[in-house]
């Protein structure tokens, strides 16, 4: 039960890595790797800032903070330096390896006994709860646990909602269309730039926050731990597009959350079973390609399998 | 309203795919006037609305729009004063989007774009009205992505976006010629009413000698980046497809006369 309850919780802490990837792959169809650095970023100055005796919602919101800029950054080489997209992306994330080095003075940084957002929950749980486990269908679970899956359940609802409100709005709505049809957005008066400066932002804030949050949920910021991370988030999105299967903005994003859970849970089955942690970038690579090439195959198989009938 | 003043541009400079697009075009609009543009094939005349519409830097010469000089605007900040539907049906709305969602930005064009709702309930009101209006029976479908209409369909919403604000200019770039006749039937007459209807100063490319000879007050032909014939008032009135036809024959006929006296020039000197 512990694993069920800690993979839902990795799970919704990562799925805001989900809904960053969404916004830069899905809704740009700009194909952002500052994601990588920028999930480290977030958990870098998150912990620093910690380690400081900074508020841990106050050191959280300095990590989304620190994203934006990173992702800004990307945008910004693309749009007015016209570097491609991929490159500039590159770039970035590998200017942050040296920025994250900086801001931690080490490769890690560990938080186990800071005052954070899962120390401040766990008291609030049992504050609340009066105990330090209760029983669900007969399994133990510790009000630690509850409390942490509590806290990352309400960051996503909370990320999750505000993202779709503001794809609601003028701005969001012309952020959409940037996306989908850029020449159409600039004939209708909207700097197309800004736009995906504007919205790289917000993707790799969320990116940060993701990672801040994760560092705090294991107790340690690491420069390492956002390496392969943009296909993790790619992952999240596909599995959560084939789960609601439209393209209305509001099921998307609950799907992206969604699918980070499935895939969390998946993984955490597989590692259970004895997969070696090892090759788990290499299957979550595998899994991506697959997802990619899959759907155009069988539509083409099945066009030929039509095609073989009726000849 | 409009001022084209010697504008000049050209592509690929001192490479092999070397263009002179436009060289040295002139041309002024009167406010409320309906200008046919035609041409032969790479005549200028689509780089022509794309310089106004700013689409990219000129290399020589200015653009008046409503009393400002608007060369150096950007082609976002231009879109305040103007309105475009291109050639493409796809080219000009979000497919992705819904109608109502691409009807909505289109409510803001030029304007800013803040964090009020999209789709507010006085705005949808005057969609279904205004869409009902089509008789495409899209007022029932205005939460359908736009990428499920058809082309048709998708360039007729395309005019009503490009003028749901009225525009200073409205600069149509032959945004029948993918359509099929039908469709293409449809929209020119949506143009004609609403440039009616509102006003409008309005400049149409068109391949269409039908078009050419039937819409508009007033009409030019490019060729080779030049403006080279330009008709007005009853001038333009009397003009028939035959005599459009006559003058491409003459520009046909001069061109081939280039060639065959540069040939002729080379047989005899290299």
């Amino acid at each position: 039960m512990s694993l069920l309850v800690g993979s839902w919780t990795l799970g919704l802490i990562l799925s805001m890595l989900a809904l960053g990837v969404f916004v830069s792959f899905r809704v740009f169809h700009f194909p952002d790797i500052t994601a990588d650095g920028s999930l480290s970023l977030g958990a870098a100055v998150a912990a620093v800032l910690l380690v400081k005796g900074v508020s841990p919602g106050l050191a959280t919101a300095a990590g989304f903070a620190a994203g934006m800029v990173a992702g800004a950054t990307a945008a910004t080489l693309h749009t007015r330096f016209k570097i491609n997209g991929l490159l500039a992306g590159i770039l970035v994330m590998t200017a942050l390896f040296s920025v994250n080095l900086y801001i931690m003075g080490r490769s890690n940084v560990p938080l186990m006994r800071e005052k954070t957002l899962i120390t401040q929950a766990e008291a609030a749980g049992q504050r609340f709860a009066a105990r330090s486990s209760f029983s669900v269908f007969g399994w133990d679970v510790t009000i630690r646990d509850f409390s942490m899956l509590v806290l990352a359940l309400l960051a996503t609802l909370i990320a999750g909602v505000l993202l779709y409100l503001f794809f609601r709005t003028n701005l969001g709505t012309a952020m959409r269309a940037t996306g989908d049809n850029a020449q159409m957005i600039r004939a209708l008066g909207v700097n197309d730039g800004n736009m995906l400066v504007l919205g790289l932002a917000i993707s790799n804030g969320l990116v940060a926050l993701s990672g801040a949050l994760l560092a705090q949920y294991q107790g340690f910021a690491d420069v390492q731990m956002g390496i392969g991370m943009v296909v993790w988030g790619l992952a999240s999105v596909i599995i959560g597009e084939a789960l609601v299967g439209t393209q209305h903005i509001g099921p998307i994003i609950a799907g992206a959350a969604m699918g980070s859970v499935l895939f969390r849970l998946l993984v955490a089955i597989a590692l259970r079973w004895g997969l070696d942690p090892n090759y788990l970038k290499l299957i979550t690579a595998a899994f991506v390609f697959v997802a990619l090439v899959l759907p155009d195959f069988l539509r083409k198989w099945g066009a030929r399998k039509a095609g073989l009938a009726g000849a | 309203m409009l001022e084209v003043c010697a504008v000049r541009k050209t592509f690929h400079r001192g490479t092999a795919n070397e263009v002179r697009a436009l060289q040295g075009v002139d041309l002024r609009l009167e406010e409320g006037s309906f200008l046919v543009v035609i041409g032969t094939n790479g005549s200028g005349k689509s780089t022509l609305l794309n310089a106004v519409a700013g689409t990219f830097p000129l290399d020589a010469g200015a653009i008046r729009l409503d009393g400002e000089d608007v060369s150096r605007w950007a082609e976002h900040r231009r879109a305040f004063l103007i309105g475009r539907v291109f050639q493409n049906p796809f080219s000009g709305t979000a497919p992705n989007l819904s109608i109502a969602e691409n009807l909505a930005l289109a409510a803001r064009r030029g304007r800013p774009r803040r964090l009020g709702w999209a789709l507010a309930q006085q705005v949808r009101g005057k969609m279904r009205e205004t869409i009902a209006r089509l008789n495409m029976g899209l007022e029932d479908r205005l939460e359908n992505p736009i990428g499920t209409l058809s082309g048709g369909q998708r360039q007729a919403l395309t005019l009503l976006m490009a003028t749901w604000l009225k525009p200073k200019l409205l600069l149509l770039d032959e945004h029948t010629a993918a359509l099929d006749p039908k469709s293409a039937d449809q929209v020119i007459h949506l143009s004609e009413q609403i440039i009616a209807r509102d006003k409008l100063t309005a400049i149409m490319v068109t391949h269409s000698m039908h078009q050419a000879a039937n819409l508009g007050d007033r009409l030019v032909m490019m060729h080779r980046g030049r403006v080279i014939h330009d008709f007005r008032g009853a001038e333009k009135k009397r003009l028939r497809v035959n005599e459009l036809l006559d003058r491409f024959e003459d520009v046909r006929r001069a061109d081939q006369l280039d060639e065959t006296a540069a040939e002729m020039l080379g047989r005899r000197y290299i």
